[in-house]
């Protein structure tokens, strides 16, 4: 038991570590989504369900949707902005 | 060692996602590296309140009142924590777009002066 | 300040922050041990009021007020955001083009969605006896009314997405809490006070105001993320 929570402890470090090495955005929505997996993985190995469910449904679904669509607008017509102050 | 791992874990994401912050070259990047590093706080609460061998704290035919249990209260953090990182998430998100809209680039280092 | 000068006062400073933090750590009980006073008091306090999930119960009963104070934070960064990402005068609303996705992902995304539905509720309702509630069910309620989405079908979405009804929805979310809380002080036990019966251990209907304020925060969160959602979608399809 404690060397499954060692084990997902390190790959929660790993994954974190490469969502924030992903210099592109895009990608890094896909990553942040795998890194919220492996969080709700840990969070059920620290018997916490209730957190593993939140994490599921907002760090690996809603928060990647939300950043893909953003990188999705920035990209798009860049310097097209500069509307009236 | 192994009974600190979870603690290191916790403070190691931190400092990674601060990293991630300083280096940036597009804002929803820092954006995501912001949010890496409000997730320590989930590792290093839950790896607080965990008992070896305890239970999850919700009680029912299988696991009878009397067992033993990991911490609920830090759950409940952790819980609350979640939800407010993702609106923090989302405003942040938000704020780069109008960034974006008003200066045409999310560049943190082409931003140099603020404009109203 | 050049990247150069940054990285170096980061350097010290991430490094101070470290050995900081691992000094603190070591004061802290070690991970897996048995020392939990708070776990003590919630667990007792959380079977007296016949609460199963006492997760649950420390966010919707013990600790009512906090919850409270975090749907108001969801309420207000939900504005903040939509406010924020209005169209602007520059950006011409535009129909989105028709949808390309392929036939098999078009078909999951309407199997799923009705699967997502009901599994959302039966997150809601069953909070505080399994794991889950308002946040998570409210969650997987959104989301999955987004599966109409990745289906391809942004009309289908919009047609099932009148925004105003989630606006109120949102607001209706939070005022039933916040008349839940408020009818502990007009019946005298105090703000968010459990003053329901707690019902038998185990049942659907049971622990008080717990499965009321469950469904009230589902409601809230479920139409929030919608409209949040609805925010960031309009504002990615208005700049082309």
């Amino acid at each position: 038991m404690t060397i499954l929570v060692c084990a997902v402890l390190v790959l929660v470090a790993v994954t974190g570590t490469v969502v924030v090495t992903t210099r592109d955005p895009k990608a890094q929505a896909v990553t942040l989504s795998v890194y919220g997996l492996v969080l709700a993985l840990l969070f059920f190995a620290l018997q916490a369900p209730d957190v593993a469910l939140s994490q599921i449904a907002v760090g690996s679904a809603l928060v990647p949707l939300m950043v893909l669509l953003a990188v999705r607008t920035v990209g798009k017509g860049v310097g097209k902005g500069r509307d009236a102050k | 060692m192994t009974s600190w791992l979870a603690y290191l874990v916790a403070a190691w994401l931190l400092v990674v996602g601060l990293y991630g912050v300083v280096t940036s070259h597009h804002l929803v990047h820092t954006v995501v590296c912001v949010s890496i590093a409000q997730s320590s706080t989930y590792v290093l609460l839950l790896g607080i309140g965990y008992q070896n061998g305890a239970t999850a704290p919700i009680f029912g035919a299988t696991t009878p009142p009397g067992t033993a249990v990991v911490d609920p209260v830090v759950q409940a953090l952790s819980l609350t924590d979640i939800v407010v990182s993702a609106t923090v998430t989302a405003l942040l998100l938000a704020l780069a777009i109008q960034v974006h809209r008003r200066h045409g680039t999310v560049d943190p280092d082409e931003l140099h002066s603020l404009r109203g | 300040m050049t990247r150069r000068t940054r990285l170096l006062v980061f350097a010290v400073g991430g490094l101070g922050l470290l050995v900081v933090l691992v000094i603190a750590m070591a004061g802290i009980p070690g991970f897996g041990g048995g020392l939990h006073p708070y776990r003590d008091r919630a667990v007792a306090a959380g079977l007296a009021q016949r609460t199963p999930n006492v997760v649950a119960s420390v966010n919707f009963d013990l600790r009512g007020l906090d919850t409270f104070g975090e749907e108001l934070i969801l309420l207000a960064s939900v504005l903040g955001a939509a406010t924020l990402l209005r169209t602007t005068r520059t950006e011409r609303r535009r129909e989105p083009p028709a949808p390309r996705s392929l036939p098999s992902t078009v078909l999951a995304g309407y199997l799923m969605l009705p699967v997502t539905l009901v599994l959302g509720l039966d997150v809601v309702v069953h909070g505080h006896l399994t794991p889950g509630g308002g946040f998570q069910g409210g969650v997987v309620l959104a989301t999955g009314l987004h599966l109409l989405y990745v289906a391809g079908s942004y009309p289908a979405l919009r047609r099932l997405r009148p925004l105003d009804w989630y606006e109120y929805g949102e607001a209706a979310g939070s005022g039933l809490f916040a008349l839940t809380g408020l009818a502990g002080v007009v019946a005298g036990t105090g703000l968010l006070s459990n003053l329901l019966p707690h019902g038998s251990f185990g049942s659907l209907l049971s622990t008080g105001t717990v499965p009321l304020l469950n469904v009230a925060v589902g409601i809230g969160v479920g139409a929030g993320v919608v409209v949040l959602l609805a925010a960031f979608l309009e504002a990615e399809v208005a700049t082309r």
